[in-house]
């Protein structure tokens, strides 16, 4: 984050010797607030009012049509004590985040790793693992819901070519949340762009110096390759947990009417939170259930940059 | 031992040997992966050129045996999704326009201008992409039905005149490899901040803006969440919405599902092969300023 805000005020401590700098200096002043007020009128209209209005909301039991009236923390009792749904949605998140973000970005760093090696044509593949991770929205569920389907679809086909009695993934409650974690490792490509720019950062002198060391090619990987890249695998880490925690589209598409059948194996917070908002309008409680997933996510987030320091290289840095 | 034998046998315990050997491996095991990264792209095609009955034989043929194109046609009549291209192109092509010109606008304010208070607006900028969607989803839903906004495209449209914090981020990265020799040369001929920015930093900085058209393109034509929240009326339905309908009409109709879904990925698959040199531009930003 540091390297990004600093950019150095070299023209600014330049201009402060004198009065008539100083007027120049509040005129160039008044020229910035004008570049970015488009956006603090935006964050005013788009954010800030409505976390404002988020957070109140939170403590009222608004239905948008009727009432607004301040219940305390009545809504988050509600969560705890009358709403069994919610602690389902909940445990059908993490367990999409406990397995969806080792599992995308373990799958990045190898096909990172095994695009940056100096093979002829290295475009074209690069290119073509790139391609899922820029095909979103209701079409590509679509697709995998095809894909998916127990008797017509190409991925229990392909498995019965090796022996593999294919689950019924969308339709069986215990495989459906694997099902959407499936669908997520075809866009892989779009991690390993990020890894394989880091690794191409690599300098080649240490390759070598391991080289006439001996060391085999899986040492140079673990005690190379990877302490190197930790930093953008740390912050590949971050904001796919975020991202993860989020998940709601998937399941809105692709379990029946929007549900998350079957058996609620898909209902994840968001889509809970989402039929409470917007079909039952219990809009109090869906407000306090979005401020209980941003403590979440912002907790674990702190948890991340904490632990951080034990095994995030960064280079140049005197490790203690 | 004779020399030759020797010879070989050197050569198979070679360095080169072995690093082409891996590499050969790694060849092998990414053309494996290609097949396999595009093969739903392929069954997406296959099927919905296949008649129900083909679909539902078994096993499930790769090259469908007879090419029905008219799935096509029947899938277009279908639906009226030549009316939702109409809506999601208009949409899509204000969201660009304002993305474009808003966050360069932003991003130069950032990048290139003194003011008080600049860090630590900019670090709420970045602060808001932590921020989870759903947690202002909700009264934004609010603050548009009290405006009357509902069932229109404002609420599709106009945040993005406003700058979204991803974009300002990525262009501001972009505006700050720009020296500010430019700007003090162009002061000098008595040039504004305003005319340098559209004059010098704009024209300068057309990889990075490209980068946004294209990202901010992709967003807005696949954009589900927003339509669906926002738009209840079916004429004004985008495509993803008009997609979604579909699939309730055609449950395992699956040679019109994929043949409908093949029609609105077409768009973005074409942008990616003529521009890919913009999407990766804009992972490689991203990247290099985590690094």
């Amino acid at each position: 984050m540091e390297r990004m805000i600093s950019d150095k005020p070299v023209v600014a401590k330049k201009l402060k010797k004198s009065k008539i700098n100083a007027s120049l200096q509040r005129k160039e002043g008044l020229q910035g607030y004008l570049f970015i007020a488009p956006w603090i009128i935006g964050f005013l209209f788009f954010m800030a009012g409505p976390l404002l209005f988020s957070l109140y909301g939170s403590f009222t039991n608004f239905n948008i049509t009727s009432t607004m009236d301040f219940i305390g923390i009545d809504n988050f009792k509600k969560m705890f004590t009358n709403d069994p749904i919610i602690w389902l949605s909940l445990r059908n998140t993490l367990y999409f985040v406990v397995v969806s973000v080792p599992l995308t970005t373990a799958g990045a760093v190898v096909l990172a790793v095994l695009l940056n090696q100096g093979i002829r044509g290295m475009r074209v593949f690069r290119t073509i693992y790139y391609l899922p991770a820029v095909l979103s929205g209701v079409g590509v569920y679509l697709l995998w819901m095809q894909l998916l389907s127990p008797s017509s679809g190409l991925v229990n086909t392909l498995l019965s070519f090796i022996g593999i009695d294919g689950p019924a993934w969308l339709t069986d409650p215990s495989w459906t949340k694997n099902a959407l974690i499936f669908m997520k490792m075809w866009s892989v490509g779009g991690g390993m762009l990020l890894y394989l720019a880091s690794l191409q950062g690599v300098s080649p002198s240490l390759y070598e110096a391991a080289e006439i060391d001996g060391a085999s090619s899986f040492r140079k990987f673990f005690h190379i390759t990877l302490p190197m890249i930790t930093p953008v695998i740390f912050f590949d880490i971050v904001t796919s947990t975020i991202g993860a925690f989020q998940i709601f589209q998937e399941a809105y598409v692709m379990s029946k009417n929007g549900e998350g059948g079957p058996a609620n194996s898909l209902v994840f917070f968001n889509l809970h939170m989402w039929n409470k908002a917007f079909k039952v309008f219990d809009m109090g409680y869906a407000m306090a259930m979005s401020w209980v997933l941003f403590i979440i996510i912002l907790v674990l987030t702190v948890i991340n940059l904490k632990l951080a320091p034990r095994w995030v290289h960064y280079e140049g840095e005197d490790r203690k | 031992m004779s020399a030759k034998a020797q010879k070989q046998n050197n050569y198979f315990e070679s360095v080169k040997f072995k690093k082409k050997m891996g590499q050969s491996i790694v060849l092998i095991v990414l053309i494996a992966g290609s097949l396999l990264i595009l093969s739903p792209i392929w069954w997406m095609i296959a099927t919905s050129l296949k008649d129900m009955k083909e679909i539902m034989t078994y096993p499930p043929t790769f090259i469908p045996k007879e090419w029905h194109w008219e799935n096509y046609l029947t899938t277009l009549e279908k639906g009226p999704f030549l009316k939702y291209t109409m809506n999601t192109l208009f949409i899509t092509s204000l969201v660009v326009l304002g993305n474009v010109f808003a966050n360069s606008f932003i991003a130069y304010g950032f990048a290139k201008i003194q003011f008080k208070g600049r860090n630590v607006l900019f670090g709420i900028v970045l602060a808001t992409m932590m921020i989870p969607g759903f947690v202002t989803l909700i009264p934004q839903y609010v603050l548009y039905a009290k405006l009357g906004w509902l069932n229109t495209y404002l609420p599709l449209i106009l945040p993005a005149f406003f700058g979204s914090a991803f974009f300002i981020f990525l262009l501001r990265q972009f505006f700050l490899t720009i020296p500010n020799e430019l700007i003090e040369a162009a002061k000098i001929d008595g040039a504004n901040h305003l005319i340098i920015w559209w004059k010098i930093f704009v024209p300068l900085s057309k990889p990075a803006i490209a980068t946004v058209a294209i990202l901010s393109f992709n967003g807005a034509w696949n954009d589900f969440l927003g339509p669906l929240l926002f738009i209840n009326d079916e004429s004004l339905f985008t495509l993803q919405l008009g997609l979604q309908v579909f699939k309730g009409q055609n449950d395992t109709q699956w040679n019109f599902l994929m043949a409908g879904s093949l029609m609105v990925l077409l768009p973005v698959i074409m942008l990616f092969f003529f521009f890919q040199r913009y999407f990766i531009e804009g992972m490689n930003l991203t990247a290099g300023s985590k690094g």
